[in-house]
């Protein structure tokens, strides 16, 4: 018996949203225990004291932070279903070098674009794609990143998609213009029922980050 | 089969370091190259052109790039001998999460331990102590990180020694009167004859550093 699981979480956040896919591709039952980012829980800096912050997955009583060190937990103890890294080492560090990238290059671009104008949200925008063209590139001919079936790095990617609308609108490009190869590849997994039901709305995410600028006093 | 395997390193690098300890722990042969980072080589831009960075591991002609993805390689394909990663899951995921904290951490705020001044050092030196104090608590009263045997976090921090003598010259600060128990952890370290063929002399480091300081303008 594997025991309770509860996740510390954000709604609107990318990272959390990668662990909730994972659950769901494993069929596991859990908590999910939305927190307050202006008032952290006793319970999240108990369990996160380093960081602070969400995700965090609680199995049995123990937590495990930062995302995808839980996804990869999570697909090593819940090893016998829907594996998400593959089997071959070399396979495994490739996916783990692209999730890395995500992990590097998504975060920090893509909230430039939002948080700038000018001439710094431009190269923003541009590095953006670039960063986007470079996945797409990766991907090549594959359903997903993962090859035949959804994996790691779809796990990794996906949730930005959601974010995608925001930057859209406060940027004003078309991410599918650019990267219509990538958007594809996010259709067919928002087919998935396990990203369907992780993902937030894209318009409230978008009514998130006018509220976020409007609190930075961002134009 | 024959197994190649060619690093593309730099000498000072710690993240190169980890990798030649992995290497050393394992007993594998391997060919060393050193790379010019102010003329990078074709086959490194061929190899690592996301990055363009080293270290960059090369197993029978295909690349593996980020030094932490290299070492878990290292660790899943020679399997039979010296395991880094422990092999319960959750245990796993500790060691991934410190290694990562090791990554966001000690590299860019021991760095401005040296290239920063005044206030913007001194609270530099501030977090890079409370960062090893955090680390020294993790290590508790073991021997390794990894327990009885060097492992994964092992290798990951113990990378950065050779630096730690750069960064108390420049600030003016001792790490082992304020970390005593993770200096005697590093000194054990230093006694494996993986790890002291694969760190550089501290003096020549030190060097570097004046070197380096000189080039960016650092006073």
């Amino acid at each position: 018996m594997e025991g309770g699981v509860v996740l510390l979480d954000f709604w609107a956040s990318m990272f959390g949203m990668r662990v909730r896919i994972a659950l769901a591709e494993k069929e596991i039952k859990y908590e999910y225990r939305e927190q307050d980012l202006r008032n952290k829980s006793d319970l999240l800096l108990q369990m996160n004291p380093v960081h602070k912050k969400i995700p965090v997955l609680i199995h049995n009583g123990k937590p495990i932070c930062e995302s995808l060190v839980q996804v990869q937990y999570i697909d090593e103890v819940w090893h016998d279903k829907a594996p998400l890294l593959p089997a071959d080492p070399y396979k495994r560090a490739t996916a783990r070098f692209w999730a890395d990238f995500v992990d590097k290059k998504m975060y920090d671009s893509g909230s430039k674009i939002w948080k700038t104008k000018g001439e710094e949200q431009e190269a923003a925008k541009k590095e953006f794609i670039e960063n986007l063209k470079l996945l797409e590139g990766e991907l090549g001919d594959n359903l997903y990143f993962g090859g035949e079936g959804f994996g790691y790095v779809d796990v990794a990617l996906v949730p930005f998609y959601c974010w995608f609308y925001a930057y859209e609108q406060c940027g004003g490009f078309s991410i599918e213009a650019e990267c219509p190869k990538l958007i594809a590849w996010v259709k067919r997994c928002m087919q998935k029922e396990s990203v369907a039901k992780s993902l937030a709305d894209p318009e409230k995410v978008y009514e998130f980050v006018l509220h976020l600028k409007k609190a930075y006093g961002i134009e | 089969m024959a197994e190649e395997v060619v690093l593309l390193d730099f000498w000072a690098s710690p993240f190169g370091i980890r990798v030649r300890i992995a290497l050393a722990e394992k007993g594998i042969k391997y060919e060393r190259r050193e790379e010019d980072l102010r003329n990078k080589s074709g086959l490194l831009l061929q190899m690592n052109p996301v990055h363009k960075k080293i270290p960059v591991l090369i197993h029978n002609a295909k690349p593996i790039c980020e030094s932490l993805i290299q070492v878990q390689y290292i660790d899943e394909v020679w399997h039979d001998k010296a395991p880094l990663l422990p092999a319960d899951p959750y245990k796993r995921a500790t060691a991934r999460f410190w290694a990562d904290f090791v990554d966001k951490k000690i590299y860019e705020v021991g760095g401005k331990t040296w290239k920063t001044k005044g206030e913007e050092q001194a609270r530099a030196q501030k977090e890079f102590m409370e960062s090893l104090k955090l680390l020294e608590g993790e290590l508790g009263d073991k021997a390794y990180f990894g327990g009885e045997n060097l492992g994964y976090l092992d290798i990951a921090l113990v990378s950065y020694y050779c630096w730690f003598h750069v960064y108390e010259k420049f600030g003016g600060f001792s790490i082992e009167a304020e970390c005593p128990k993770l200096t005697a952890w590093a000194k054990r370290c230093m006694q494996k004859e993986s790890v002291a063929k694969s760190v550089p002399d501290q003096q020549k480091v030190y060097e570097f550093a004046l070197h380096l300081k000189k080039i960016l303008g650092i006073e």
